[in-house]
């Protein structure tokens, strides 16, 4: 560890797989965004519950990435520094996501009761929160979040750049001290923006540690989707010298932590909601557990905890790179069912259903979204270069 | 038993890369029954020794799976059998409120299990062992690193094996007696 510069480009070789991706991932998305125009005028309510779901999810992995990234700069290690320009792609996203935001803006009386002026007329309680809740406010909140996510990013990435023409040991320092704040910045607005976009989607309910199982569920995201691609890079030379079963290794152990996390997050609000037992707390879990949503519920305690804790024990599977990496493309699903549960029910009373806009809009988000991300993989060298927390070439 | 004179034959490293490499080479040889010694965990030895215990995961596993089956168990014997209260009208069987201890003591038993595998699969507390009486092995705490090939090796040679020792550039090599 004592000669940390190296002079070789770690670039994506013009052969990998990733380019194949990219353009079928455009392909889909480009199919996607046909059927969501359909769907706009075919079933419109639809579509915008079926938008936040996938929304929620491809916002998760920029914020989620973003965050680790500052994590890793605050507490070092080779886990990070090996995913960092995984990571940093991801928060180059971030702008699509504001731009993806737009529908949001434009549907917010089909998602939310208090944008409806008639609704918010009868209700009284409505009318006290609307104060927060108007859609002046929430626009200009929505404005601040993405400035806040978009300008840390832009510096995360600007200064990691720079750390590649040169080992300067300020710009490092200066990454730390951006990500001490940043850190900070993001589970604040995190925490309002999921309570916005998110808990409000139910007006009446409130839970104070909403937006901490929405952190937990994007840090988990976010290692389900960068261990895949991880194993993507490491499948030739030079990479798979660098991004070795040490690494996986690191990587399945803190996905294996978030796993946990999230557990314990959900578990936490059902477990004081449920022992509170109070009428404007437990209509949350009265609309989830009432038909057909049960089942979701149990599926969702076995695909996103059970079954990936038991397997995730395992170390051999965490130090094989295809293992672990089928492991995480299951946990993605997972999310999907996490994020369906927490959202759909407060939008859609009537029970449980699949609507086809469902897997539409996700292909469409998700379509361009890793067309993009693949684009913007590309534009850097795929590992840091003067980073003296990646390993040396075992 | 069968009385062995010797107990190895033990060189010494004055890094843990020279230790590893030195590893490879005595397995390279031939040589299987060795074992090495250093003031801190280096992984590398253990897979270039290729240990292989699959014992204390799995002692470990079934250790926090009594802790879970207890700890719920106790809960719910407790508020349904010994002393059953009726708590805000909820059932008796409150599962949710029993899964924090179950936790606890899942957590507890694993780690109390792990601690004693260890200590017990190792054979700890050891009074006596060989190694000790070599005089340099006192540094195996604090900064020297060792590699001691057993007698009990098929391939174990008390001159052939101690040359081939001294192949490796050890800073010594010396006899461990029994």
């Amino acid at each position: 560890m004592s000669e940390p510069v190296r002079s070789t480009r770690f670039d994506l070789a013009p052969d990998h797989v990733l380019h194949r991706i990219q353009g079928a991932a455009l392909v889909v998305g480009g199919l996607g965004i046909i059927g969501c125009v359909i769907g706009i005028f075919a079933a419109r309510e639809a579509f915008f519950h079926a938008y936040i779901v996938s929304y929620m999810f491809f916002l998760g992995l920029g914020l989620g990435s973003m965050a680790l990234l500052m994590l890793q700069y605050i507490t070092g290690g080779a886990w990070g520094a090996v995913i960092r320009r995984i990571l940093e792609s991801a928060t180059r996203t971030l702008p699509l996501m504001a731009v993806l935001f737009l529908p949001i803006a434009f549907g917010l009386t089909h998602l939310y009761e208090w944008a409806r002026p008639d609704e918010v007329a009868h209700d009284a309680a409505l009318q006290h929160k609307a104060l927060y809740l108007n859609v002046p406010f929430f626009l200009g909140r929505a404005v601040f979040y993405f400035v806040a996510w978009i300008t840390t990013a832009y510096f995360l990435n600007r200064w990691s750049l720079q750390q590649d023409a040169a080992a300067d040991p300020r710009l490092t320092r200066r990454l730390e001290m951006l990500s001490r704040g940043g850190l900070l910045l993001y589970a604040l607005t995190i925490s309002f923006a999921t309570m916005d976009w998110g808990m409000s989607l139910e007006p009446h309910w409130f839970s104070t540690i909403y937006g901490v199982i929405f952190m937990g569920g994007q840090g988990l995201s976010t290692f389900a989707f960068v261990i895949p691609m991880a194993a993507l890079l490491a499948d030739r030379p030079p990479f798979s010298r660098i991004i070795t079963p040490t690494q996986f290794h690191d990587l399945g152990k803190l996905m294996l932590a978030f796993v946990m996390l999230w557990a314990y997050f959900a578990f936490s609000q059902y477990l004081i909601i449920w022992s509170g037992n109070l009428p404007e707390e437990i209509p949350f879990y009265l609309a989830r557990t009432r038909g057909g949503w049960e089942w979701v519920g149990i599926v969702l305690m076995v695909v996103h905890f059970v079954l990936p804790f038991l397997v995730l024990l395992s170390r051999d599977l965490k130090r094989h790179a295809r293992a672990v990496s089928i492991v995480a493309l299951a946990l993605i699903g997972a999310r999907f069912v996490d994020l369906f549960w927490m959202l759909r029910p407060a939008v859609a009373p009537e029970g449980f259903a699949i609507h086809w806009l469902d897997p539409t809009v996700a292909a469409a988000i998700g379509g361009i979204w890793l067309w993009l991300y693949v684009s913007q993989l590309k534009t850097r060298p795929v590992l840091p270069l003067n980073d003296p927390a990646i390993p040396r070439e075992a | 038993m069968k009385r062995v004179p010797l107990h190895g034959i033990m060189a010494e490293f004055d890094n843990p890369t020279a230790l590893v490499v030195a590893i490879h080479k005595t397995r390279a040889a031939g040589y299987r029954v060795m074992d090495a010694y250093s003031p801190f965990p280096i992984e590398e030895v253990s897979e270039a020794l290729h240990i292989h215990d699959r014992l204390l995961p799995i002692l470990v596993f079934f250790g926090g799976l009594a802790g879970c089956i207890g700890g719920f168990g106790l809960a719910t014997w407790t508020s349904m059998i010994d002393y059953p209260i009726n708590v805000g009208g909820r059932p008796l069987l409150s599962w949710p409120s029993f899964l924090p201890i179950t936790f606890e003591t899942c957590v507890l038993l694993a780690a109390v299990t792990c601690v004693l595998g260890l200590l017990g699969l190792n054979g700890l507390p050891m009074p006596y062992h060989p190694v000790f009486n070599v005089p340099q092995f006192a540094l195996a705490s604090r900064e020297k690193f060792f590699l001691c090939i057993e007698a009990t090796d098929p391939q174990f040679h008390r001159q052939e094996t101690r040359r081939f020792l001294e192949t490796l550039a050890p800073l010594s090599v010396a006899e461990v007696e029994n």
